[in-house]
């Protein structure tokens, strides 16, 4: 459904997108994950066609953004960072305006409006001034406007940024409701919401992509590489840091927290190393207490920060 | 087509949601009112005297009214259009909402003349406020109608030329201030060229001359179309739009 290949996007001396390529199957929730300045506003513009690339391809449903512009934007909605909004008119007027814009026939457009206005809950508000809107309606109604011409894909950057835990739940809700009839791609910087919301993932960095997969497929591909969470006891957390680091096939240590005088840290091992048992040993010899070892598989985080992190070893060594 | 009518009726109910048409409308209706009553004093001044004089020439309506007040029309549209055009495209890259309007299935072009034809109706609205005034006229005097239909020609002419200009500087900025200011200045160019080409002959006069706006409208305000005028205003409104539509172009390589 969505194409992009080799896509290139310079401004004057930032490389915002550096040779990206993915694609999305029809009826995929693909997250497009990635740190602030990563590039993801940038790609989602040129796959809307606000604006062209440097080099490179995207097409949408087989029509490339460069050669047929109209046909792409007929078959997408765009909710914008900020909801594309005008506050001097009501809710109705907004998207009736919008319906127009986007080719619905007029004898269809009242049931339309009617309808995305209850899917997206701002029926209640629908003869309100947009400009009286909270943060969390205005997002809705931006939401309803991408869907009111029912597009094959949605394309939505950051649609639960400066939303309050409640209306961040119901916007996950609302999107994931979308899922199947279309397909939906949209961009964060929150790792959870992937979790909870999309089915596959592109994490980027730098304008580069550093791993796509399904969700899935990326939380279990660490797995041999695994985390174990230590508490430990009886000695400063700099000494025991220390220690931990010296055990055999031991990745990284994490410190976490400190209660009650025991430090718990975050051991992560190379993959195929079970550091378990020398974990546990090394820190009685020591003579230290371990009050719990245990397992703990990585989140989406860890390996976010570990794709993340490399890049930026990489891109140090060039 | 249809597009640009969407675009239009948007603008024009945004314009009409805001202060600024009601605005502009009571400040025309003032200046013009001012204009008017002025006018109308002066020639009933007038008749009076020559009458008192005991000489009955005619005394012309059009000449001594229509005509002045159409001159002094065209000198406020100066100031009122850019009032009018800063808003365009200034506003919508403020509020962001020109990514609506750019990954909508429509043209730049449709996108430019839906807004350009509502500015330009805006600015009809204001002259049917002087219509209003100078249909007193038709009651109580019989002036000749045709002068006074070109001279509204001549005035939309004008009108569509500054605000195309208008236009094409709102989407060069995102604060409607700077775009109001700059074409108020431009305007104000347009205008004051006149001055210089009243007492210059150089080349340079000359070129002022022929870009003068209120050269090429006072024929329109004697009644008469000239196509040399006609083509000046004409190519000016293709000119802007013609800007407008290339700046739009380089926003986007930019965004
Ligand atoms: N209009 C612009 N001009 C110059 N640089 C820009 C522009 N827009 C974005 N950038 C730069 O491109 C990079 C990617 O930005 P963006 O795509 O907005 O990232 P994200 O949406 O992932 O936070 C950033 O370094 C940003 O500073
Ligand atoms: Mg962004």
């Amino acid at each position: 459904m969505i194409k992009v290949d080799g896509l290139t996007k310079r401004y004057d001396r930032t490389v915002a997108v550096n040779n990206i390529s993915f694609e999305v199957e029809k009826g995929q929730i693909v997250g497009f994950l990635g740190p602030n300045g990563a590039g993801k506003t940038t790609t989602m513009r040129i796959l809307t066609c606000f604006m062209p690339p440097t080099d490179g391809t995207a097409s949408i449903a087989g029509f490339d953004v460069m050669k047929s512009p109209l046909e792409v934007k007929r078959r997408i909605g765009y909710l914008p960072e900020n909801p594309p909004v005008y506050p001097e008119m009501e809710v109705h007027e907004y998207l009736s305006f919008v319906g127009r814009l986007k080719g619905i026939p007029s004898a269809e457009l009242p049931q339309r409006v009617k309808d995305v206005s209850e899917r997206c809950a701002v029926a209640d508000v629908s003869k309100k001034l947009i400009s009286k809107l909270s943060k969390g309606y205005r997002q809705r109604v931006g939401l309803a406007q991408a869907i009111i011409h029912n597009p094959d894909v949605l394309i939505l950057d950051e649609p639960t940024a400066g939303l309050d835990p409640k209306q961040i739940h119901e916007t996950r809700d609302l999107i994931r409701s979308l899922a199947g009839v279309h397909t939906i791609i949209l961009s964060t910087h929150i790792l959870p919401e992937v979790e909870q919301t999309c089915d596959h993932v592109v994490i980027i960095s730098k304008g580069l992509i550093v791993a796509k997969d399904s969700v899935q497929n990326l939380t279990s591909r660490l797995r041999g590489q695994e985390a174990v969470l230590v508490e430990v006891a009886g000695a400063s957390t700099d000494d025991v840091r220390r220690r931990l680091e010296q055990v055999a096939g031991v990745s990284r240590v994490l410190h976490k927290d400190t209660r009650n005088g025991a430090h718990v840290f975050e051991v992560e091992s190379l993959p195929g190393e079970n550091v378990r048992a020398s974990l546990a040993r090394a820190v009685v010899e020591a003579g230290w207490n371990l009050n719990e070892l245990h397992a703990a598989a990585l989140s989406l985080e860890d390996v976010f920060l570990e794709l993340t992190a490399a890049e930026k070893a990489q891109g140090g060594q060039q | 087509m249809s597009n640009i009518l969407t675009i239009c009726r948007k603008e024009l109910k945004s314009y009409f949601a805001s202060p600024i048409a009601y605005l502009l409308m009571a400040m025309y209706g003032v200046l013009f009112g001012f204009f008017f009553w002025n006018a109308v004093g002066y020639f009933v001044n007038m008749s009076f005297q020559s009458t008192m004089m005991g000489r009955s020439f005619p005394m012309d309506v059009n000449e001594m009214i229509i005509r002045p007040l159409l001159m002094n029309t065209s000198v406020i549209g100066l100031f009122l259009i850019p009032l009018i055009s800063m808003r365009l495209f200034a506003e919508e890259k403020r509020m962001g909402t020109i990514e609506l309007l750019f990954t909508s299935p429509v043209r730049d072009m449709e996108i430019i003349i839906g807004k350009w034809l509502a500015a330009v109706i805006l600015y009809a609205c204001l002259l049917g406020i002087s219509a209003l005034n100078l249909s007193f006229l038709f009651v109580y005097g019989k002036p000749d109608w045709k002068p006074l239909l070109i001279g509204y020609l001549g005035l939309l002419f004008q009108s569509g030329a500054l605000l195309a200009i208008g236009a094409f500087i709102s989407t060069t900025t995102r604060n409607q201030i700077i775009a109001g200011g700059v074409t108020f200045g431009v305007c104000l160019l347009l205008w004051v060229f006149e001055w210089v080409a009243g007492y210059e002959t150089s080349t340079w006069a000359t070129v002022m001359g022929y870009m003068s706006v209120v050269r090429h409208y006072e024929p329109f305000s004697k009644g008469v179309i000239d196509t040399k005028d006609a083509i000046y205003f004409a190519s000016l409104i293709f000119f802007g739009l013609f800007l407008t539509a290339r700046s739009l172009e380089s926003l986007r390589w930019r965004a």
